[in-house]
């Protein structure tokens, strides 16, 4: 069995055990997003076959929640905080950078799958404002003028 | 003895079962709360908060799901609730496209009607960012245009719950929340059925038919086009709606009349249809039951049911009869029959239906529905598109005299008639089925146990000392219930009909729209119908095989039911759906 079948058989399984529940809809998601790392459409219409919902229920639940990803993440999530203190430091700013040095729209990925670019609420580090993170790194006091740099230092980890 | 509640209501007192809500408390106490979001039985969320009251609590309180209690004190109308109510409207106002006089429902919107009764002054009271979105008009049944779109999800509820399609939801969350197709697909490629229920149930134009009375005007003004209208059973219990007449009344005689004046040069009538889909339904019938063909047999009038049976009960696909819809039949036998008998070119005649239905678009588009390259129907418009017509004509309708359908397919029967209401179809087949298997006259010829507006009926009639045991529903969730009571052997019926519309074409997705209000107190699905019922009454044929001009086209034409010619021009087939396409 192929990695990707086995995943689908995970997720068939899944359906299998929370078919009856009442709700069964949001932890069948949360385990798909667990299996596949996002929740993309054959993943979602197999969800909403297995379980006797609409493709409409599926699709408005995985996307009212902002933690369901529809599309595969890239290896580095890049998140910025987009909270009241953050913002009023300035960290639409250093968005706006992250988002023309990447070439790709804020909530997108790049092609070659290496990044992810998203806003979020207030991580929680609002002395450090304005805040980024990249997986599980945490930039503080960014400017935009620190954006290429660190990207590059990304781009050239190694696998 | 039913537990009962006492409340006040605005220092009204009134009693109500336990379990009441305060809005209909209200509305029995002579109290009107007005609403939005709420849909009677189809939609009470609380979602838009317009019938909020104060009890006394911490806040207002959503009366439509706001359950009375003993004691309660209600008002429904205190200064802070009417600023409430007038702010609610403005935010809505602020993100919806105003352009109300140009818009398909003006005078005809919730929306609009609350905002001149709670009296906003100003729609930009909330002037700042706006959604912009794309109008999807790619079915050829229904237009979605989330720009006059509330968000008030009677259209979901409808979709999922009534017809169990659900091809609609609401996707994203705050600002960006849309009622939306998964995955940005357009209607047409989700296995939405073109009922047309979720425009009826829209408050505002966000939800509507594709308007295709520009094709019509067009072939109306090509003096080489002889163009041939024919409207069905369900439009005349409905069109006077249009034009101030009360609900419940048929206005046949002046819808005739009125498409006359259109310019239309034959004016046929569907009912004519009905009949000769008796003839043949009710000999496909008698086939099956005497061959040995596929059982229960299914009828196939409804297009939205045809297309809900394709994609969402493929295995029944053999039980439906192959019988094509009344309209369908009367437009091939115009471009055939009647073609003939005038000495016209087919290619030359344009044949426009008036429906009560949305879905007959779809149907009418279908390849397998023609013949010689010629599509049976050319244009479906429904009742609402022809009542726009006559007022851009200048017609006055209600001061029109009565006249009657053009000959040679403008014959009918009161079995025709009902065809327009749930169980209409059924009661006309048995009254025909009956007496082609008996060779007896009927003595009674009403079958009260398949009328009525219930979602499922059953009955059982001893014909020829063989009981034949038949069902009757509506919507396609009713539809969806009683096929899988079939499929796992718990019922066994000889013959369904099955309409995909709540209580049949009276309430299709063509006809007029009644707002919210109304339909909290009114069953317009059994007042419409009752037109219907009070026209077949007074018929003096009431039954298919009695109608002169029928026996007339089956001397003449095509032979008899279920002939060379009837297969050729009156029967079709079907096709298995996907779910979603590309």
């Amino acid at each position: 069995m192929s990695e990707m079948e086995s995943k689908y058989a995970e997720l068939r399984q899944m359906i299998e055990a929370h078919k009856d529940w009442p709700g069964a809809l949001m932890p069948v998601l949360q385990g798909a997003q667990e299996i596949f790392g996002c929740v993309p459409e054959d993943v979602q219409k197999i969800i909403a076959e297995g379980l006797g919902v609409t493709l409409s229920e599926v699709y408005g639940v995985a996307t009212f929640y902002s933690q369901f990803s529809l599309q595969p993440k890239g290896k580095y999530v890049i998140s910025v905080c987009l909270g009241t203190a953050c913002y009023v430091k300035g960290s639409q700013s250093v968005l706006d950078k992250l988002s023309e040095v990447l070439e790709i729209p804020v909530g997108t990925t790049t092609k070659d799958g290496k990044f992810t670019l998203q806003a979020t609420r207030c991580l929680g580090a609002c002395g450090l404002a304005p805040v980024m993170t990249i997986n599980e790194d945490v930039y503080g006091r960014m400017t935009p003028d620190q954006v290429p740099e660190i990207i590059a230092k990304y781009q050239n980890k190694e696998a | 003895m039913e537990n009962m509640i006492a409340l006040t209501i605005d220092g009204v007192s009134v009693e109500v079962p336990a379990g009441t809500t305060v809005l209909e408390a209200a509305r029995k106490a002579g109290i009107h709360i007005p609403t939005l979001c709420y849909l009677k039985d189809i939609n009470e969320i609380g979602a838009c908060r317009m019938c909020v009251v104060d009890t006394g609590a911490r806040s207002l309180q959503a009366s439509c799901v706001l359950p009375a209690t003993n004691g309660m004190v209600v008002k429904t109308n205190t200064p802070a609730i009417r600023k409430y109510r007038k702010t609610l409207l403005e935010l809505v106002l602020s993100d919806h496209d105003k352009k109300c006089l140009t818009c398909v429902r003006s005078q005809n919107c919730e929306l609009q009607r609350l905002c001149r009764e709670l009296g906003v002054k100003d729609g930009d009271a909330f002037k700042g960012v706006t959604n912009d979105y794309e109008v999807d008009d790619v079915s050829p049944a229904i237009v979605r245009d989330n720009n006059k779109c509330i968000l008030c999800r009677r259209c979901v509820a409808v979709c999922s719950k009534v017809q169990k399609v659900g091809v609609i939801g609401p996707v994203m969350r705050g600002f960006k929340t849309a009622i939306e197709s998964p995955w940005g697909l357009k209607l047409n490629n989700m296995a939405c059925i073109n009922c047309g229920q979720c425009i009826t149930a829209c408050p505002t134009g966000a939800l509507r038919e594709k308007d295709d009375t520009a094709k019509v005007w067009e072939a109306l003004a090509d003096p080489t086009k002889h163009v041939v209208v024919q409207p069905a059973p369900a439009v005349r219990a409905a069109l006077g709606e249009e034009f101030g007449i009360p609900m419940g009344t048929s206005v046949t005689g002046k819808m005739a009349t009125a498409l006359k004046r259109l310019g239309f040069d034959k004016v046929f009538d569907t009912d004519f249809g009905a009949d000769l889909t008796i003839m043949e339904e009710a000999n496909e019938l008698v086939e099956r039951l005497t061959e040995g063909g596929t059982l229960p047999m299914i009828t196939s009038c409804s297009p939205g049911w045809i297309k809900f049976c394709e994609t969402y009960y493929p295995d029944f696909i053999p039980n439906l009869s192959t019988c094509k819809s009344p309209h369908e039949m009367v437009g091939a036998m115009v471009k055939s029959y009647y073609a003939d008998k005038a000495e016209i070119d087919p290619h030359n005649i344009v044949t426009v239906s008036v429906m009560p239905c949305t879905a007959k678009k779809f149907e009418a588009a279908r390849p397998e529905l023609g013949h010689n390259g010629m599509a049976d129907v050319d244009i479906v418009i429904t009742t609402r598109e022809l009542a726009r017509m006559i007022k851009e004509a200048g017609i006055n309708f209600n001061a029109l005299p009565d006249s009657d359908f053009d000959s040679l397919m403008g014959e009918s029967t009161g079995a025709a008639v009902i065809f327009g209401a749930t169980g209409g179809v059924m009661e006309a087949a048995l009254r025909t089925a009956y007496e082609t298997i008996t060779g007896e006259t009927l003595a009674k010829v009403d079958f009260e146990a398949v009328r009525g507006t219930q979602g499922i009926k059953e009955a059982t009639i001893n014909i020829a000392g063989k009981d034949v045991t038949v069902a009757v529903c509506s919507s396609t969730s009713k539809a969806a219930e009683l096929l899988d009571s079939v499929k796992n052997g718990e019922k066994n019926y000889t013959f369904i009909e099955v309409m995909a519309c709540p209580g049949g074409c009276v309430n299709g997705g063509g006809q007029p729209i009644v707002d919210a209000d109304t339909r909290a107190t009114v069953d317009v699905r059994a007042v419409r119908a009752q037109a219907l019922y009070g026209e077949d009454a007074e018929k003096p044929l009431r039954k298919s095989h009695e109608n002169g001009e029928i026996k007339a086209i089956y001397a003449d034409y095509l032979g008899k039911p279920g002939g060379h010619r009837s297969h050729e021009l009156l029967h079709t087939h079907y096709t298995r759906r996907e779910k979603y396409t590309d």
